[in-house]
């Protein structure tokens, strides 16, 4: 045991910590990090949940004063879209799943004690947060908010006479998404490290689970991503505040010549989607691992064609990064270009296919255990088909020229990134919440509010589609007085109760998360039957992971129902088994 | 009142549980190409030259980044209200002379920065890990060229400021012309990058003093140094482009 005991200290560069400070709030350790991520994006997700309240109240009652905020303006429904886009897409999507997840589980599940470099880790943490706070804080300075929507656009966003908000609150806005991006890439760093680098004797790259290969995957597309929207948000900067002219031409705002002159805003365009379409890739990849992972485990079955999973994980990754001009069919581009980017945007619909089928094999034949995980992985495959189906329309240029600055692309942006994603995010909590706080969480409160966001995602969003193609333009705040928008209303009323009730059910969730932490059912080590490493630990796991060992991996990762095995599952640390023949 | 804890201690009896085996730490390397998993020195060097591999890919997708919007922007016509007429507003910037010098003196800083990296390296090799908390190789006389390196890493920084002192001079600041612009925003965004590098030679010799060990300050020189080469050949490839691209 002594020896044992030397040995994990040797291999885990820093010991354990003992007072309040290092252990909670500045500590080195990856699980620690983890779960200070996942409740910095469980604060955001509720901001910005409420920020779409607000929306939903304003767009059906738009007379009606809101408490605090007193009259909406229509700038002020401006402020409150960018504001909600921001924060779910940076602070929720991007923080939860890779930033939450990733950091507890990664290390873990390839064997390793912790991430290559806490010290980073904790900075990376630190740092993103830090940005939030910033992001925050445009809400309070003069002028409030920006209004340029999440994605900054040019000029809108570059010359700070150009709107309420477009002052000191869009500088915080950039800032704040400059903070994120440096804390994503040291993230990212570490990911991509401690995958190559810290994995367990045996642990070959395709024996690692799914959810390591997304969230590695997922690291490299943040790597390549979050330093192009730095360099856009530094040239941004400077044409707010020295003057220069990289994204604004010769214009006059509100009657005023700016001073600008030769600048364009479709680079702004070209580097912002650059990484924004890579974006929509790390917030979906998480979740897609970790469902993969979960319709294993749940179905009693090893997951359907791993290797094709992995490389179509891979073949996502790297398409992702050629179509970011399908977001800017709009703005004039060539027709043959546009046709390159639409010939691309389809083609990312094979590997998603590929997975897709796969998911649907994992589950042919199995022996479902319909447990709260993965009711919400089901969900999110649902989620994820019913929100595909609609890309292919706005892949193409003449459709999506009609459809673009419709109610059909939030419709089909909330189903396939954002509301898929957030499945994944319960799905994971549901699933490692045992390990994590060593108690179960509340079976059938999951029940009820799998049931209230399943049924009212589908209710939200999916009228929106209907409303995008009957002509309803977004991001107008008052549409109630158009004549030919009447007919509409009942239907955006029905998605403002929809997402009422929707949200109530959170509640269901917060309750059942907090509650669940104090009283719930004490948890087994393996209460799921599980097979990979985090489940060969204690729960909640040491300080170093493994209590003094490092574990040997002699198994692939879905290993269930083995014909000839004791049990049926085979851990991933057992003795090896026989090739079936 | 109930509550729970997110750490368990090694003696747990539980820790064995799960239905797994546990065996005792034989090390890590998952395709079994790599020696043991402990961090020894080979280990840690490995990992940190690893993480600088990885670090320097943002940095490289930040300077494509400027490069693109460098080459797109030279290109475009801006709207003259005098004439009603297309123009081009690029007007390239004159380089002060002083970029040549300060060139040369980050490579010579580059060249001694090895220097400095091979001298750790082999004080590092030599001495056992368990003597190694502040040692110093015997009696030789060593020649410092880490603070060589960061006393040229400082002089081209200044170097730099002076060359931005004598744009501003000949009237060319921030937002004169695109060109002006580029100019500042590359060698702006390249002497942040570089201040980076001195922080991490001065961690280097800070720890030196602290006493830290030979083998952890000949980690931070060996991947200080490579980083410090790519900032070199990155302040080439900005001149290039600011030189002949413009």
């Amino acid at each position: 045991m002594a020896t044992h005991e030397s040995a994990a200290q040797e291999s885990h560069a820093h010991a354990a910590p003992q007072g309040f400070i290092r252990k909670w709030v500045f500590s080195l350790d990856h699980k620690v990090i983890g779960l200070q991520y996942y409740f910095l994006a469980l604060a955001a997700v509720f901001v910005g949940m409420f920020l779409s309240l607000l929306m939903r109240i304003h767009l059906i009652w738009p007379a009606v004063a809101l408490p605090i905020l007193g009259d909406i303006k229509p700038e002020t429904y401006l402020t409150l879209v960018t504001m909600h886009g921001t924060i779910m897409v940076f602070f929720v999507l991007t923080t939860a799943p890779q930033g939450g997840f990733g950091n507890y589980f990664l290390p873990i599940q390839i064997g390793a004690p912790d991430m290559a470099f806490p010290v980073l880790n904790m900075l990376s943490f630190w740092t993103t947060f830090l940005g939030f706070i910033v992001m925050i804080a445009a809400f309070f300075v003069a002028g409030g908010a920006p209004l340029h929507g999440w994605t900054g656009y040019a000029p809108l966003s570059a010359v700070q006479s150009s709107g309420p908000g477009e002052g000191l609150g869009a500088d915080l806005w950039i800032i704040s998404i400059a903070i994120f991006c440096i804390g994503a890439l040291m993230g990212a760093l570490n990911f991509i490290t401690t995958t190559l680098d810290m994995r367990a004797k045996g642990m070959t790259m395709m024996r690692m689970p799914l959810t390591v290969w997304a969230w590695f995957v997922t690291a490299i597309l943040g790597l390549l991503a979050f330093g192009v929207l730095l360099s856009g948000g530094i040239l941004l900067l400077m044409d707010r505040n020295l003057g220069t002219s990289f994204f604004v031409p010769l214009i006059t705002m509100n009657g005023q010549v700016t001073g600008h002159r030769g600048g364009s805003p479709l680079l702004w365009q070209h580097l912002f989607w650059f990484f924004g379409h890579p974006e929509v890739y790390i917030a979906i990849l998480p979740a897609m691992g970790m469902c993969s992972q979960l319709l294993s485990v749940f179905s009693r079955k090893p997951i359907f064609g791993y290797k094709a999973m992995v490389y179509a994980i891979m073949a996502i990754g790297f398409l992702g990064f050629m179509v970011w001009g399908h977001h800017m069919f709009m703005s004039g581009m060539s027709p043959y270009t546009a046709f390159a980017f639409s010939i691309m945007t389809m083609g990312i619909g094979v590997p998603s296919a590929i997975k897709t089928f796969n998911w649907l094999g994992t589950l042919w034949g199995g022996r479902i255990r319909f447990s709260s995980p993965m009711l919400f992985a089901i969900g999110f495959v649902s989620l994820f088909v019913s929100g595909g189906i609609s890309g292919p329309f706005l892949a193409q240029p003449v459709l999506d020229i009609q459809l673009h600055d419709t109610y059909f692309v939030p419709g089909h942006f909330h189903l396939i990134m954002g509301v898929a994603s957030i499945f994944g995010i319960f799905a994971a909590t549901y699933y490692w919440f045992p390990k994590m706080f060593g108690r179960m969480m509340n079976e059938k409160l999951a029940l009820w509010h799998f049931l209230f966001s399943l049924i009212g995602t589908y209710a939200i969003f999916m009228p929106m589609h209907y409303l995008g193609m009957a002509g309803m333009p977004r991001r107008y705040s008052q549409m109630t007085e158009v004549n030919y928008l009447h007919d509409l209303i009942g239907l955006q009323k029905f998605i403002t109760y929809a997402a009422f009730i929707t949200i109530a059910g959170q509640l269901i969730f917060l309750v059942n998360l907090f509650w669940s932490m104090f009283k719930g059912k004490k948890a087994s080590d393996n209460p799921w039957e599980a097979t990979t490493l985090e489940w060969t630990t204690a729960t909640p796991p040491p300080h170093d992971n493994f209590g003094g060992h490092t574990p040997v991996v002699n198994n692939g990762p879905y290993e269930y129902s083995v014909p000839g095995a004791p049990r049926d599952y085979v851990m991933q640390n057992d003795p090896e088994i026989e090739p079936a023949h | 009142m109930a509550s729970f804890t997110t750490t368990a201690t090694a003696d747990d009896p539980r820790i064995s549980g799960g239905g797994g085996i546990l065996p005792p730490v034989v090390g890590g390397g998952g395709d079994d190409r790599r020696g043991s998993g402990l961090p020894d020195y080979a280990t840690r060097l490995r990992r940190a030259r690893l993480g600088l591999l990885v670090a320097l890919t943002p940095v490289i997708m930040l300077f494509v980044s400027f490069t693109s919007a460098y080459v797109v922007r030279q290109g475009l016509p801006t709207f003259d209200p005098r004439t009603n007429a297309m123009v081009h507003d690029w007007i390239p910037v004159a380089l002060p002379r002083l970029l040549l010098i300060n060139t040369g003196v980050l490579v010579l800083s580059s060249l001694f920065m090895e220097l400095a990296r091979r001298q750790i390296k082999g004080r590092a090799a030599l001495a056992p890990a368990t003597t190694t908390q502040g040692a110093s190789s015997g009696d030789q006389v060593l020649i410092p060229w880490l603070p060589i390196t960061i006393a040229l890493g400082l002089l081209f920084l200044f170097g730099q400021w002076t060359a931005w002192k004598q744009l501003a001079g000949n009237g060319f600041y921030v937002a004169t012309t695109p060109s002006s612009s580029f100019v500042y925003l590359l060698t702006g965004t390249h002497a942040i990058h570089l201040m980076g590098g001195v922080l991490a030679l001065l961690v280097a010799g800070v720890a030196s003093l602290m006493g830290r060990s030979l083998m952890t300050r000949s980690i931070v020189v060996d991947v200080t140094a490579w980083y410090w080469h790519f900032m070199a050949g990155l302040w080439i490839y900005i001149l290039c482009l600011l030189k002949f691209a413009s």
